[in-house]
């Protein structure tokens, strides 16, 4: 069997077969994140029911939710890219760790900024210095940290190993974002959605939720595949391939 | 051992190390972590009375007054254990009711009457359309008359 062998999955290691590769899937993700996203918010507009005590406010949710899971997914991703770049010195985990942090930058920032606007019409404030707002906005600080820390090195190698430990070490702040609202009183009210439990919403609503998520999830496949292939033509710049490829365009 | 053996296993130490100390740093702080205090925190004199803080939990059934001004308004604030009368002037967030989670921020006064300087809304993750929160709130009280053994007198 050929994805039983080690070689088969190793081969994508290599920057020069997985950048025809990731060429051929970006097209896949991108029109799956498009019809996801019109599909999610149909359902979440004009499908799902206007809620019992916030009225429509509460449709920010089908953006919010998606987006701060995707925030916390992908720098788990990024961290798990970080360490097998460390442990096994694979330049392309190091690449697809560096080309994950601006989309998940993008989605903590609008996680912050969605809830935000739900927040003052809900809550009756924009900001609360509750532990779930505050390790959110850690968040965004550790992905700001991890893309400076990376373009204020020169030398790549030196760059990717510094960067890659700060991303462990923010590892951290991940689950104390997600139990924040158990462990702690805040003003944030608890998950409704879990994975132990039914949700605590309207089927309809769920559902415009989860469609949402997997927009998101195809959206960022995509990015992070478009992105990682500048950043691999970028290193590999001196490369035979790359040099062909492009007297190829030429 | 080779070399990227050694790697792994300094990376996970380090990772261990690291969330040995958060655990610990989070134990240590977490009172502090706390963004409101409950009604029998204050009861058991564990919250600072002197300083403004934070006050969380529901507002009781049939307690809510408004004042001729319009803007001051007194309700109490209860964790179904003990209660704490509250007075607040300003405009109230649109979550506000009798039965809601709210966190107010303020001070004690002497007289055990909490004067509160700014109220905030406390979401709950329920989310459902109306006729189910309708229906739900039926079930409830038919539920309570069943109980009490006289459903006539409570059905509307």
């Amino acid at each position: 069997m050929r994805l039983f062998s080690k070689d088969f999955w190793f081969q994508y290691a290599s920057p020069k077969t997985f950048y025809p590769l990731a060429g051929k899937l970006i097209p896949w993700f991108a029109g799956a994140a498009v019809i996801l996203t019109l599909v999610g918010l149909y359902i979440g507009f004009f499908v799902a029911p206007v809620d019992y005590q916030q009225g429509n406010s509460y449709r920010v949710m089908f953006i919010h939710v998606p987006a701060a899971w995707m925030s916390m997914l992908i720098y788990v991703v990024m961290c798990a890219y970080a360490a097998l770049g460390l442990v096994l010195n694979t330049r392309l985990s190091d690449m697809m760790a560096a080309a994950l942090a601006p989309t998940g930058a993008m989605f903590t920032f609008v996680t912050l900024w969605t809830g935000a606007l739900w927040g003052r019409p809900t809550w009756g404030t924009y900001w609360v210095w509750d532990a779930r707002l505050t390790s959110e906005l850690i968040l965004l600080f550790l992905y700001l940290g991890y893309m400076a820390l990376r373009s204020a090195i020169d030398d790549p190698r030196r760059a990717s190993r510094a960067s890659g430990l700060l991303a462990l070490v923010g590892v951290i702040n991940v689950p104390i974002i997600y139990f924040s609202v158990q462990w702690w009183n805040t003003l944030h009210q608890g998950a409704s959605v879990s994975l132990t439990s039914a949700p605590t919403m309207a089927a309809t609503m769920f559902a415009a939720m989860i469609v949402m998520t997997f927009a998101f999830w195809a959206y960022a496949i995509a990015v992070a595949l478009y992105r990682v292939r500048l950043i691999i033509l970028e290193r590999e710049r001196h490369a035979r391939w790359v040099v062909e490829l492009a007297e190829q365009e030429r | 051992m080779k070399k990227r053996h050694k790697r792994m296993i300094l990376l996970g130490a380090g990772l261990a190390g690291v969330s040995l100390v958060a655990t610990l740093v989070f134990q240590a702080f977490s009172s502090n972590m706390l963004f409101f205090y409950s009604p029998s925190d204050i009861k058991a004199q564990t919250v600072p009375i002197d300083r403004s803080f934070r006050l969380g939990g529901l507002v009781e059934e049939g307690s809510l007054k408004r004042e001729d001004d319009g803007l001051t308004v007194h309700f109490v604030i209860t964790d179904n254990a003990e209660r704490i009368p509250v007075m607040y002037t300003g405009i109230l967030p649109d979550l506000f009711r009798e039965g809601q989670g709210v966190v107010a921020r303020g001070k004690l006064g002497a007289d055990g009457r909490f004067v509160a300087d700014e109220v905030l809304a406390k979401h709950d993750e329920n989310y459902m359309p109306p006729e189910v929160a309708e229906a739900l709130a039926k079930a409830k009280k038919q539920q309570e008359g069943a109980a009490m053994g006289t459903p006539e007198e409570v059905a509307p």
